[in-house]
């Protein structure tokens, strides 16, 4: 298995690099991207070098409607310090009203989320355009700041593996 | 078992720069799964590609990953080689390392250790991936042009010039647009008309083309190939195949108060009139809030006049339903409103007036029948100053941002043609900057600045106010560094264009993509500028951003040739992308019916053997052809019977464990 070759080679440095971790927190962000609008616009973003955080990561959805809650919580479950989920602008969306759905699910999704204890700012919708590439890398830049501002995220877990 | 290769390119220094290459793939090859992982510094090269084919002959790849450029670029490219080293298409997955990650990070540490996530992610999500087939759909041989100006027309004129259908959509009562409204054109002087009114004519002629004018488009449903078009056709209350056009009914109509949208409403017209005397169709149309038979019921001067019998004041409006292959956007601009900068007194002054204004007035079909004089009293001016960039390059948000590209030509146009015919009047222009960059442009703009004694002042006009029967224009000459204080008797504003109100209700209704300033976003702004990246939807003229005549006809052509490619097709593939039920998990609720916007899912009643036990149930259908794969469905599903092809619960879960590892 290369896999578990792989963590033995490295796990003298793993309790070191556990160490400063600890030292040196950096955020893990997550991002949900349409790919009409959203990760054309990221794309925009990198062809413009407007840059944003490494932290973050991009995952292409067809539609921010198919972003389903679960994702959301796995990646908070995973140890995501953030998620965010960018859709067309309302009343441009590719299938004409999915970023409405996703608006409507995240509104209920975050609200639940804000009293399990992950906090409001940790999650958030934007609307970005495939034009509009400077908008998404201040979304991100202003994104990454908050979730830097909160602090390491207290992982969601299931408290049924725990006992 | 899986067997994954990762290609991993430098795309020359793109990536290799801020992105170490070799750590990357050292790092794929201890993926699980991952059999072989290569670089190679540009992998959509012919020689990049055939590393990937001969990699999956040699290794028996069941997945590849490509970490590259966006999906958006060469997400094509790499399926095709692939499909061409005999692996399903489907089966590639691509790490967008270049424009996500190497272009905005600096720090190569970071750049690498996120191109490592990223590559990970894909590895995880091509481990689920199934290979997938495309179906096919039929491509209907005609094409839908909106929008009846220059760009609409040669648009159509070259699909029909290839033996496909087309129909223009204008929603005024003559095609034609802006370039009819123009006297002469930059930089030849050739007159507008001369060279607009036979391509009317020709569109006209055309077996090939349909000219639905006074007429808007309603809804649009289907997809690339076969879209579904209503068309609203506004009452005319002229029997459009009967009216000869004679204009008797324009002499005699006693309401003369409407504005002349043709002549920018510098004069009047009657209630039933025809545009303008080239229109085509040359048919005559009755201004409903005008008429007086329409308002009152009393009147019907016009039905009695009328000897062929054209008028109908009972018209309704009509509704056409067709299909077509492929639509072109060619909305074009307007010149936006100048009374939101007062400061210019547009709104109180008469003799402010915007260039496309005075091209009406220095037209011989004009309102002043091509002789230049001031609106407010008919006289002869003697000085004219003309202010540039009103609303062009202005960040404040009180106009636009962009450059809207055609001011300066045409100011000089204005400029050179006014010294030409009244070498008495003085001219001056206040510019910030003067851009002529085109075939002949400087040329152009140093004839009237040296040849014809035209005064460029670099500065901008602060304000204009009127004083005993005159103008005076106070602004800066930049050069100097003074202010310039002058007597005019005529200013014109150079107004900023923007594209027309309907476009964005038009892009809505295609799902074309749209920027801020309500131009249409090509697929790509250097390799597929004519293209929305919705398919079958292109784009031709201004509606896509500013430009000249020249550069709206080129554009225009390449729309056209785009579209005759499509329509030349049998079939299309469809994207296998496309939402599916599990009919053992399925409960018949209805919830995705209800969320799916294009009707793509229908129930039936199967027998279901569900772990040995059979029995009835009604369970959801997905029409592959209807479904354009949004995923709405999959997440409404409270019984998980309902994914996403290409885009899985699993895939999507693997690529996120992936990134929060």
């Amino acid at each position: 298995m290369p896999v578990n070759e792989n963590v033995n080679a490295d796990n003298g440095s793993a309790a070191e690099a556990q160490a400063t971790e600890t030292k040196q927190w950096k955020p893990r962000i997550v991002a949900f991207c349409c790919n009409w609008c959203s990760y054309a616009g990221a794309d925009l973003a990198g062809s413009s070098r407007l840059s944003y955080p490494a932290e973050i990561k991009i995952i292409r959805v067809p539609c921010s409607c198919r972003v389903n809650p679960t994702f959301i919580l796995k990646a908070f479950e995973r140890g995501a310090d953030g998620v965010i989920i960018c859709g067309c602008h309302p009343g441009d969306c590719h299938y004409s009203t999915g970023n409405y759905y996703a608006r409507r699910r995240m509104a209920l999704l975050f609200s639940m989320l804000d009293y399990i204890g992950v906090e409001r700012g940790r999650t958030r919708v934007e609307w970005v355009s495939a034009a509009e590439g400077a908008r998404f890398s201040q979304v991100m830049n202003d994104f990454a700041k908050k979730i830097s501002e909160l602090g390491e995220n207290v992982k969601v877990g299931d408290l049924r593996c725990r006992q | 078992m899986r067997r994954i290769g990762v290609f991993v390119c430098w795309c020359g220094s793109n990536i290799a720069a801020t992105v170490d290459v070799a750590a990357v793939v050292a790092d794929a090859k201890v993926q699980p799964g991952v059999v072989f992982a290569q670089d190679y510094q540009y992998m959509c090269s012919e020689a990049g590609q055939n590393i990937i084919k001969d990699a999956i002959k040699e290794h028996q790849l069941t997945g590849i990953v490509v970490c590259s450029c966006s999906p958006r670029m060469h997400e094509a490219t790499f399926r095709k080689a692939a499909a061409a080293a005999g692996l399903n298409p489907y089966m590639v997955e691509i790490a967008n390392v270049r424009e996500h990650c190497s272009w905005i990070h600096k720090d190569k540490e970071a750049g690498t250790e996120k191109a490592r996530v990223l590559m990970r992610a894909a590895v995880a999500k091509v481990m689920l991936n199934v290979p997938l087939k495309a179906g096919e759909s039929r491509v209907v041989k005609r094409a839908l042009v909106i929008g009846g100006g220059i760009a609409g027309i040669q648009t159509a004129l070259d699909i029909a010039d290839a033996g496909f259908q087309v129909d223009i959509v204008e929603k005024n009562a003559t095609i034609g647009g802006r370039m009819a409204q123009l006297d002469k054109t930059f930089p030849t002087l050739d007159c507008s008309s001369c060279i607009l009114t036979p391509k009317m004519v020709e569109a006209k002629a055309s077996e090939n083309i349909r000219l639905i004018t006074y007429a808007e488009v309603e809804e649009v449903g289907g997809f690339v190939g076969d879209f579904k078009v209503k068309i609203r056709k506004k009452a005319r209350f002229v029997k459009e195949d009967v009216c000869t056009g004679c204009g008797l009914c324009m002499a005699k109509c006693p309401s003369k108060k409407g504005l002349n949208e043709f002549n920018m409403g510098l004069n009047n017209r009657p209630a039933i009139y025809i545009p303008f005397a080239q229109a085509i169709p040359n048919v005559a149309v009755i201004d409903k809030t005008q008429c007086i038979k329409l308002n009152t019921g009393k009147c019907g001067l016009c039905e009695k006049v009328c000897t062929a019998k054209a008028i109908d004041y009972t018209m309704q409006d009509e509704f056409i339903e067709e299909e077509y292959g492929a639509i072109v956007m060619a909305t074009g601009f307007r010149p936006i409103d100048a009374s939101k900068f007062d400061e210019y007194s547009y709104s109180t002054c008469k003799d402010v007036v915007t260039s496309l204004e005075l091209e009406r007035i220095m037209n011989a079909a004009g309102p002043t029948g091509g002789v230049l004089l001031r609106p407010s009293d008919g006289k002869h001016p003697h000085s004219v100053v003309f202010v540039q960039c009103v609303g062009s390059r202005d960040v404040s948000g009180r106009g636009k941002p962009y450059c809207s590209k055609i001011c300066c030509m045409y100011t000089a146009k204005h400029a050179m043609l006014i010294r030409d015919k009244y070498p008495d009047v003085d001219v001056h222009v206040f510019y910030i900057d003067v851009r002529t960059p085109g075939k002949n442009f400087d040329e152009f703009y140093r004839r009237a600045a040296e040849q014809y004694d035209v005064d460029y002042i670099k500065g901008q006009v602060g304000k204009v106010w009127e004083e005993d029967g005159h103008l005076v224009v106070r602004g800066v000459d930049l050069i100097s560094n003074e202010q310039v204080i002058l007597n005019a008797d005529m200013v014109v504003l150079a107004t900023a264009i923007e594209p027309d109100p309907t476009a964005r209700k038009v892009a809505n209704m295609l799902t074309a993509s749209i920027d801020t300033n309500d131009f249409i976003t090509e697929a790509h702004p250097k390799l597929r500028p004519v293209e929305s990246p919705t398919a079958g939807i292109f784009l031709s003229g201004v509606c896509q951003g500013p430009k000249d005549i020249p550069e709206t006809v080129s554009q225009a052509g390449a729309a056209a040739s785009k579209v005759i490619g499509l329509l030349c097709k049998d079939k299309l593939t469809t994207n296998p992308c496309v939402a599916r039920s599990d009919e053992l998990l399925c409960n018949g609720c209805s919830c995705c019916e209800k969320v799916c916007p294009y009707g793509a899912i229908s129930y039936d009643t199967h027998l279901i053997n569900d772990h040995g036990v059979k029995e009835t149930r009604r369970v959801a259908l997905v029409n592959e052809a209807l479904c354009q794969g949004c995923g709405a469905c999959t997440v409404v599903c409270p019984s998980g019977a309902m994914d996403l092809k290409g885009f899985s619960n699993k895939q999507i879960m693997a690529e996120v464990e992936a990134i929060c590892l």
